[in-house]
């Protein structure tokens, strides 16, 4: 059974139809690569899974669990929506630290306030907080952060900050990791580092969705690739498939402009 | 000068009675308008929209009138034209209108300085506390608050620095602050009479308590100054 399974979703803004007939499946440890032109689509379908978007049609399952269905208001309820969030992290391409939080404490802050919520926490708090700051320095140095723990956002480097966002999505133990063109906001000197750790990440069978526009890593990394073109998915497949044997024009048309690039 | 230094004690006496109403004043202000305009701020920015409309109106307008006029208006309209003296007689009944009015006028411009605010964190920061599976609570609580407050220091610093100089115009409704005090001496008090020196020197009172206020507000900012 697919660890995700998105079915018929549709999304619409005022009168343009960003999201036309989505359907996906993703196996659990797998890597899928989301790649199309800029207004595609791609962070709106992110954004629907991270439920910041809500659908107009359709349905998303993880597990065999139906997480959405627009046909089901009691699968929209708020405070439902909020737990059902944890399934999915989502890494944005320009971050979001909060900056009055230093690195470690970024990675902490969601944890320890879900830590709250446990029956057990006031019994066992201070046993809970340890772990959960030993846990948060294990991703950190998983990172290559071990020795930026305790700065701040503006003292770190948009590569830096990118890999403690990173942790910070990790430390919730999602099931399903989304990347929003993790690197685009960066100098190209520093997405090096960012790549490498997501490619550690499929290493370890980490499932992830990634959309970016660093063809190369695409392949590499991705199972599964997808391309998508005005809110269609145009065509998908094996990488080595779809990036030299595209059948679809589009597909051509879009891949040509990397390669003379 | 040496009729000056003579009737100094006295003078200092008198004013310093005059400043603790002022003081008074300007904490009640504070304290009021603080709460008051984080009400309107969320008013004005309700999607509502009758609510944001007619909040945006009566701001335009507190805004828009000199508050020398708010204060007689509040003071005056309801004995003279409601007939309905609610605010009776004396300095009590003086410092409650004068408060009313102080309030409103200033949750109104606070109201303002707290929507820059509030709407200068990126939405952002908002979304990165849901993917989280953080609640809107403690979004605003551990993300967003102190991301404003350090915002809004700077020109929350300046109002507060005009309220301390704004309150010497409840003497246009006979409040006895500073400036009244400073006044008496005018027309005779104390048995001082002819003497205007006594309301310039009011001057300095304004001038040290401004600095003090100026040297803590500068302190939190500051303090703030640990992030971007
Ligand atoms: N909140 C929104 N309101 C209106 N239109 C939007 C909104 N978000 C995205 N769009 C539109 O949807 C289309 C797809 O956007 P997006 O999902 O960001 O594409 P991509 O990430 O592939 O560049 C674009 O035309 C964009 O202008
Ligand atoms: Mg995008």
């Amino acid at each position: 059974m697919p660890i995700l399974e998105v079915n018929n979703i549709c999304k619409t803004f005022g009168h343009t139809q960003v999201l036309r007939h989505i359907n996906l499946s993703l196996e659990k440890g797998q890597a899928l690569s989301i790649i199309g032109s800029s207004g595609s689509g791609k962070t709106t379908l992110l954004r629907c899974l991270n439920f910041l978007e809500r659908p107009d049609q359709g349905v998303i399952r993880v597990n065999g669990e139906t997480l959405f269905d627009a046909d089901d208001p009691s699968t929209q309820s708020e405070a439902a929506i909020r737990r059902k969030r944890l399934r999915f992290g989502l890494v944005f391409q320009s971050f979001h630290l909060f900056p009055q939080y230093t690195a470690l404490e970024n990675v902490m802050l969601a944890r320890k306030l879900l830590a709250a919520e446990q029956p057990d926490f006031k019994a066992r708090k201070r046993e809970i907080l340890e772990e959960i700051e030993a846990q948060a320095n294990l991703l950190l140095s998983q990172m290559g952060l071990s020795n930026r723990a305790s700065n701040y956002p503006h003292q770190l480097s948009g590569g830096q900050c990118q890999r403690v966002a990173i942790a910070r999505a990790l430390a919730l133990h999602p099931d399903i990791l989304c990347f929003d063109e993790p690197t685009s906001a960066l100098d190209p000197e520093l997405t090096g580092e960012v790549l490498r750790v997501i490619r550690d990440l499929a290493k370890q069978n980490t499932t992830m969705i990634i959309v970016t526009h660093e063809m190369t890593f695409a392949r590499d990394v991705a199972d599964h690739v997808i391309f998508m073109d005005e809110g269609v998915i145009v065509e998908q497949g094996d990488p080595a498939q779809v990036f030299e044997h595209p059948e679809e024009e589009r597909t051509k048309q879009f891949l040509s402009h990397y390669k003379q690039g | 000068m040496k009729l000056i230094l003579e009737q100094m004690p006295i003078v200092v006496n008198a004013l310093n009675i005059g400043f603790l109403q002022t003081l008074k004043l300007f904490i009640v202000t504070l304290v009021g308008a603080f709460p008051l305009g984080l009400i309107i701020a969320f008013g004005s920015m309700s999607r509502f929209k009758p609510l944001s409309y007619v909040t945006k109106l009566v701001v335009w307008v507190v805004r828009g009138t000199p508050l020398m006029i708010q204060l007689l208006i509040i003071y005056y309209f309801p004995g003279l034209i409601l007939n309905n003296p609610i605010w009776g007689g004396g300095e009590t009944g003086r410092f409650l209108a004068a408060s009313t009015a102080f309030i409103f006028n200033y949750a109104c411009y606070f109201s303002e300085i707290y929507r820059g605010g509030i709407q200068s964190v990126p939405v952002g920061q908002q979304e990165a506390g849901l993917v989280l599976g953080m609640k809107k609570s403690q979004i605003f609580f551990r993300v967003t608050l102190l991301q404003m407050i350090k915002r809004i220091v700077p020109p929350m610093s300046n109002e507060i620095i005009t309220l301390v100089k704004d309150t010497s115009l409840s003497r246009i409704i006979a409040l006895q602050e500073v400036i009244w005090a400073g006044q008496s001496f005018m027309k005779g008090s104390h048995g001082i009479s002819g003497a205007i020196w006594p309301l310039f020197f009011t001057a300095v009172y304004y001038l040290i308590f401004n600095g003090i206020l100026t040297l803590l507000l500068g302190r939190l900012e500051k303090k703030l100054d640990y992030f971007r």
